[in-house]
């Protein structure tokens, strides 16, 4: 059975490859994309993994590949399930073994289950905006880079909004965290904390059970509160019923604030005139404003290579969103290329050490024509976040407009968090740390 | 004519009373264990030890457990992924805690916790039956998951709620390859799925049985109710209870207490009604078709659709797996609604009568 197997195996693999690129060319770096259209959030893994997809191909035809090498991908569905994100892993990761772009899971669990796996096996893990947030200490994980911004920085980046916009203090007034029960939910509480002590202000924390489509307890105790502030961390369709049930008690949703996984159109959209004035924050712009998105929609679907079927997503939040993540993983190939020589493809360690090495300026993304699209980032071995800086946007009725520069968190309060998170994950796991001032 | 057991002459009380008394059973169980032990290694990929062997063995350990309860004892539970989840949570507590514990000590304690928990949660099954039971032990699902995530102290005051697996330090040697922790997973699994054959032909098995066919027959005759039905779901979460350690260590290395969801549970409960209920076996076949099915189609579908020429996409693919294996699940039900373990024993029957049936 098992003999009878391999062929089958290499056959498909053979047949997909050929599929997804057309003729062959001699060197192509092969995009592991371990990604969900299905289950339920298959909608935001059409939009994001469409708009990756989109890049590359965009990359593919409008400049021939980077120096001439093509872009390839092989499409494995997760349902957004760990066990079969795991599952996918295993059976991309033979392909990987030749070159490697980094695996982007959009998903925690399936991040959190590869962590150690890619570590072993030398595959670099991106997390962008989710997953192990401690990650961000490189010397303990090497191999996982939660890359733009985290949880804990887009809490403290929102708190620091919010102090602007309230001349410059926060001492006495009372902000309520609203949050989905879960992982995801949870990992801001300790950095809202930190956040309270420094700023004098107190804060309410008010959990709400998956999947979240009944709040009216939360609500009233909300009403109760008379809180200044409402941030708000929740997901799917929790964000549409808060949004409503705020409307409801009356409470101005201009002073709700949500994080960048309720800031999607998907959010919005349903809750109707409710969500008008709503705030969240995000690394990436929406719409086709950004001069790649509009090239994008030209070059691409123009040639027929879309990967999209719902043309309307084309410039929606989630969309932008992986054209961002294929934008920062595309020039990590053209850095590493320039270290390990142009028109070769990348194996998964260097990958990795691109990734470490990152350093994309504005100048660089006025070039690529992603003007704005995400912040500059530049990244290192002691610090694989590499920007920490969120935007705040509005929803006003049919689009997001965004209300504040970029905004970073508060460093020097936050890393050391993930230090001392890093260090017990070190201790509990017996890895020696790298040094990093030894990394170049 | 190849299974016959005319001539096989037993003499002696042990070769009467051994787990496997026909000949051919007894062949055929050790070239299978030769072949796990010492074939598969040889053969199998990487891909194969991380994605499909480890996985279905710890599924079929977690079918065994749920059948010893529902399939001999005849309680319907639909609880045992959070059974996992406390035998994964407390084995990683056990490795955390206690400086220097073994990991299959770990892996025990895991499970004897497991047993705590679930002859709490089989309290119930006291007084109600069936469906009620069953509802009853959804309480465990939720209760359990709840709580994992509302005190930190259980997940060493992770900010998420996750826990990652220590290092498997076995005798001094640490197992990092697929192989090795293949191989520590099918010997545990080899030495609970016997242990199980042995417990449910013994008497505490038959008092099972008697209880499940009718409860007020078997307390007649002189079982005593509540010990033997605490005893199934001790037993049943120990099982559980181990093979959620398992899956947190050897197989995912991170688990989260969501990941235990009732779809775990369902999916567990498949597996036993598709590969027989009151079956060892069946739980091995069952957990086979429910894991190695979609990942098959998932394999074979492209292929398929290259080879014919159809535009699908990976969306597709997986739309046209869930359709496909609910069909199979379906037609499997109406043809054979004793499950796979009654078509194994229909094809033993028809090869004591090979090649002349009658």
């Amino acid at each position: 059975m098992i003999k009878s197997f391999k062929p089958a195996l290499s056959a498909v693999a053979l047949s997909l490859a050929m599929l997804s690129q057309g003729a062959a060319a001699a060197e192509e770096q092969f995009f592991p994309l371990i990604d969900y259209r299905v289950g339920p959030y298959g909608s935001n893994g059409q939009a994001f993994y469409g708009g990756f997809i989109d890049y590359l191909n965009y990359v593919n035809l409008k400049e021939k590949g980077v120096n001439g090498v093509q872009m390839t991908y092989e499409e494995c569905e997760t349902e957004y399930n760990n066990a079969k994100g795991v599952e996918c892993y295993e059976r991309l990761k033979g392909k990987a073994a030749k070159s490697a772009g980094p695996l982007h899971t959009m998903s925690t669990g399936i991040s959190y289950a590869l962590i150690d796996k890619s570590a072993q096996d030398k595959l670099p893990l991106a997390m962008m905006g989710y997953g192990r947030t401690d990650a961000v200490d490189g010397s303990v994980f090497p191999y996982a880079f939660p890359l733009v911004t985290t949880y804990q920085m887009q809490a403290s980046a929102i708190v620091k909004f919010l102090k602007d916009k309230n001349g410059g203090s926060l001492a006495g007034k009372k902000i309520v965290y609203l949050y989905h029960d879960s992982a995801y939910g949870k990992e801001a509480i300790v950095a809202l904390n930190a956040e309270a002590a420094l700023n004098k202000f107190e804060m309410v924390q008010i959990p709400v059970a998956h999947p979240g489509n009944e709040q009216g307890a939360q609500w009233l105790k909300i009403r109760q509160e008379k809180p200044d502030f409402v941030i708000f961390w929740g997901w799917g369709v929790m964000n549409q019923t808060a949004l409503k049930a705020a409307q409801k008690v009356g409470y101005p949703r201009d002073k709700m604030i949500g994080s960048w996984w309720t800031g999607s159109e998907e959010d919005v959209v349903p809750a109707g005139d409710a969500a008008k004035g709503y705030m969240a924050a995000t690394w990436n712009v929406a719409g086709k404003q950004v001069p790649v998105i509009a090239d994008i929609e030209k070059v691409v679907y123009g040639a027929g290579k879309g990967n999209l079927q719902d043309k309307a997503k084309i410039g929606t939040i989630l969309y932008n969103r992986g054209v961002s993540a294929a934008v920062l993983s595309v020039e990590a190939i053209r850095k590493g290329q320039e270290k390990y020589g142009k028109g070769k493809a990348l194996t998964g360690e260097q990958t990795r050490w691109a990734l470490e090495n990152l350093n994309i300026t504005d100048a660089r993304l006025k070039t690529l024509g992603a003007t704005d699209l995400l912040p500059e980032i530049k990244t290192s071995c002691d610090n694989h976040e590499g920007s920490g800086k969120v935007k705040i946007q509005q929803w006003d009725g049919a689009k997001w407009v965004p209300v504040s520069g970029w905004i970073e968190g508060n460093k020097a309060l936050i890393h050391p968090l993930f230090q001392a998170s890093a260090k017990q994950y070190a201790k509990e796991k017996g890895i020696t740390p790298r040094d990093c001032s030894k990394e170049k | 004519m190849l299974y016959r057991e005319a001539g096989q002459f037993k003499t002696t009380y042990a070769a009467d009373q051994q787990l496997f008394p026909i000949r051919q059973d007894r062949i055929g169980v050790i070239t299978l264990l030769v072949v796990a032990f010492l074939g598969v290694p040889f053969f199998a990929s990487e891909y194969w030890f991380s994605a499909i062997l480890i996985p279905f063995l710890i599924f079929a350990l977690a079918a065994l457990g749920l059948n010893i309860l529902t399939g001999y004892a005849g309680q319907l539970s639909l609880g045992s992924a959070a059974f996992m989840a406390v035998g994964a949570y407390a084995a990683y507590n056990f490795q955390l805690r206690i400086e220097g514990i073994p990991i299959l000590v770990s892996f025990a304690l895991a499970g004897l916790t497991a047993a705590g928990v679930g002859i709490l949660f089989g309290l119930p099954s006291l007084r109600i039956k069936g469906f009620y039971l069953a509802v009853a032990t959804l309480a465990a699902q939720f209760f359990i998951v709840w709580c994992l995530t509302k005190f930190p102290w259980l997940s060493n005051n992770s900010s998420s709620g996750v826990i990652s697996t220590q290092q498997l330090i076995f005798f001094g040697h640490e197992l990092k390859t697929p192989v090795e922790k293949y191989l520590l997973v099918l010997s545990i699994v080899v030495v609970m799925a016997l242990a199980a054959k042995n417990m449910v032909r013994s008497t505490t098995g038959r008092a099972w049985m008697a209880v499940r066919d009718m409860d007020v027959a078997a307390s007649v005759i002189g079982i005593k109710l509540m010990p033997t039905k605490l005893l199934a779901f001790a037993v049943s979460s120990f099982y559980c209870g181990v093979a959620g350690a398992l899956y947190a260590f050897c197989y995912l290395g991170s688990v989260e207490p969501d990941g235990f969801s009732l779809e775990m549970s369902f999916k567990i409960l498949f597996m036993i009604i598709i590969g027989g209920v009151g079956s060892i076996m069946g739980s091995f076949l069952g957990a086979a078709f429910i894991l190695l099915l979609p990942i098959f189609l998932d394999i074979t579908l492209p292929f398929m659709a290259d080879l014919f020429g159809l535009p699908f996409s990976s969306a597709t693919v997986s739309h046209i797996q869930i359709t496909v294996f609910g069909a199979l699940i379906m037609f499997f039900l109406i043809v054979e609604p004793h499950g796979l373990a009654r078509l194994w024993q229909i094809a033993k029957e028809k090869l004591r009568l090979w090649p002349f049936p009658h």
